[in-house]
């Protein structure tokens, strides 16, 4: 099946020289979530602004749902919903008045048993006469979405949907996302915190400086950099390795005070009763052991910085 | 053409003018009453006849239209401003909604409230002068164009202001004095000949005059050069309106 979403070789450079996207190329398949992991500066919101049209790329492509966002742009547009990362509203119409609203804009006839339904589903329906002024932040949040939702679209963008939101609202969200994959929609989410990438795309893509670095299946990813580390605290410090463990490749860490041993959890030997046993050959007293995960965010950390897999 | 997206922006748009009810009627309507207390009894009963129509309703028309051009000009500008400055418009821009359906939904909508506002204070003027209009259609024709240019000329100041300062800066020093110098409350042969000269360049002047004509068939200039000078100022505003369509000027990066 043709991807949803075709991103071909797109860039965009601002009016003042700024390069925000430097050649992006990302297929994004129907029904799945993506989401778009990179620091504030990645390039993240320019590649979802212009793939709804909001700004105008300076070269490449995108198609959605087949046809071309410039010479197709009321098909794609119809096609999009989005949810941008700012609570813009008009802070004096009511919720219902401004989701009918978008619907009417993108050319939808009108249907208020939809929009009940949109709010019913969002948690909004005892809200549907207030003004949006007199909402919280995380009832705003849903407002945005359910403007977005409003035209029946086939691919969401969410920008940031936690940015500024509370641990408790954050786990809210998400599962609102979750509600949003069972309906079929496709989902590209932008985010900076790996745990909510982690916690619910099925593909990660990571982009820095205006470039696609890596886009793998969330498990994969987790696979492919599924190296744990293992932490020897020593009793008293070492300026050098023991000549007896020159096999295993450690590292000398926090100044001496400990050795660092990284394996991998999937190999058939992961070397931990060799090492110890060696350890305790040359005489080395331990303090505390400690084994840790690498989780995205170091392995994002890796890529950005360039030294990673 | 994506009529139902027209239709959305427009009854928005309504629904904003009627939902700030006492600000959108009440508003222009003690405004003119005011004038008509100051201008029309006060002054007026100094100065009798004005070309042979009484002071009160000689200033009727230029009254109508001070308060049509800066309603059409501020409602519009206003209209599009407003969702740049809460930063919503990234819906509209991210709409199935080309440029000239959005002009066609907030100039249509802030064009309609400046007439209605146009019709509620000639209604007014009822209570206080007796007004006779010789043309009818020609008054609605002058009425219906003022709001229409007005409107689009209020659009392109929203799409160019990028604060609220900027957003009142042109009716405030342009429109204002154009309308107060342009004959609102006189007639420019009652001006010293450097002034009736100088008023020669002001293009309210010629609207003005031609909506008068349409009342009392008195005018400063030849009421086809009214005309023309109106369609003449509505084409240099569409004109605009497609230049900003063809570049996304100050609306897309």
């Amino acid at each position: 099946m043709a991807p949803i979403v075709q991103v071909k070789d797109l860039r965009k450079t601002y009016d003042g020289g700024f390069q925000a996207l430097k050649g992006v190329n990302l297929d994004i398949e129907e029904g799945e979530i993506i989401a778009l992991l990179g620091p504030n500066g990645a390039g993240k919101t320019t590649l979802i602004s212009t793939i709804c049209g909001i700004t105008m790329p300076t070269s490449g492509s995108v198609t959605v749902g087949g046809h071309d966002i410039i010479s197709g742009f009321r098909q794609t547009r119809s096609m999009i919903g989005l949810v941008p990362q700012e609570l813009s509203l008009d802070a004096f119409e009511t919720v219902f008045n401004a989701v009918r609203y978008s619907r009417g804009l993108f050319g939808k006839p009108r249907n208020d048993a939809y929009i009940e339904d949109i709010l019913k589903q969002l948690g909004l329906a005892d809200k549907r006469d207030t003004k949006i002024m007199a909402l919280s932040g995380g009832m705003k949040r849903r407002v945005l979405i359910a403007k977005a939702l409003s035209h029946e679209p086939r691919v969401l963008f969410l920008d940031e949907p936690t940015a500024g939101v509370d641990v408790e609202l954050r786990k809210d969200m998400w599962n609102v996302v979750d509600d949003l994959r069972k309906t079929g929609v496709t989902i590209i989410l932008t985010t900076h915190y790996i745990e909510e990438a982690e916690a619910m795309a099925d593909r990660i893509a990571v982009i820095d400086g205006g470039q696609i670095m890596l886009v793998q299946r969330k498990d994969e990813l987790m696979q492919h950099m599924g190296q744990k580390e293992l932490r020897i605290h020593l009793a008293s410090p070492v300026t050098e390795i023991p000549a007896g463990l020159d096999r295993y490749d450690l590292e000398i860490v926090l100044d001496g005070n400990a050795l660092r041993y990284v394996y991998d959890t999937r190999a058939d030997r992961t070397g931990i009763t060799a090492l110890l046993n060696d350890l305790n050959a040359v005489g080395l007293q331990l303090a505390d052991i400690e084994t840790r995960q690498s989780s995205l965010e170091e392995i994002f950390v890796g890529l950005v910085k360039g030294d990673a897999a | 053409m994506n009529l139902t997206a027209i239709k959305a922006i427009y009854l928005t748009e309504m629904a904003r003018f009627f939902r700030t009810y006492k600000q959108s009627f009440l508003a222009p309507v003690i405004s003119t009453s005011l004038y008509f207390v100051v201008f029309g009894a006060a002054i007026g009963s100094r100065i009798d006849q004005v070309e042979g129509v009484s002071y009160g309703a000689f200033i009727v028309p230029g009254l109508i239209m001070l308060s049509v051009m800066t309603q059409a000009t501020t409602n519009a500008s206003f209209g599009i401003y407003f969702p740049k400055f809460t930063g919503s418009i990234y819906e509209l821009l991210s709409a199935p909604v080309n440029f000239l359906e959005a002009t066609i939904g907030y100039v249509g909508a802030a064009a309609s409230k400046a007439l209605i506002i146009g019709a509620i204070i000639f209604a007014t003027s009822f209570f206080f002068v007796d007004v006779q209009v010789a043309h009818p259609l020609a008054m609605v024709a002058f009425l219906l164009l003022t709001c229409l240019s007005f409107a689009l000329l209020g659009f392109i100041i929203g799409i160019w202001a990028g604060n609220f300062e900027q957003l009142q800066l042109i009716p405030l020093l342009i429109i204002t004095p154009l309308v107060f110098l342009g004959g609102s409350f006189y007639s420019t042969s009652m001006l010293p000949p450097f002034w009736q000269i100088v008023t020669l360049f002001n293009p309210v002047h010629y609207l003005i005059s031609g909506f008068r004509w349409s009342f009392f068939e008195q005018a400063d200039v030849p009421v086809a050069i009214s005309l023309i000078a109106i369609a003449g100022f509505t084409a240099l505003c569409l004109g605009a309106i497609a230049w900003i369509f063809r570049t996304g000027w100050r609306i897309r990066d």
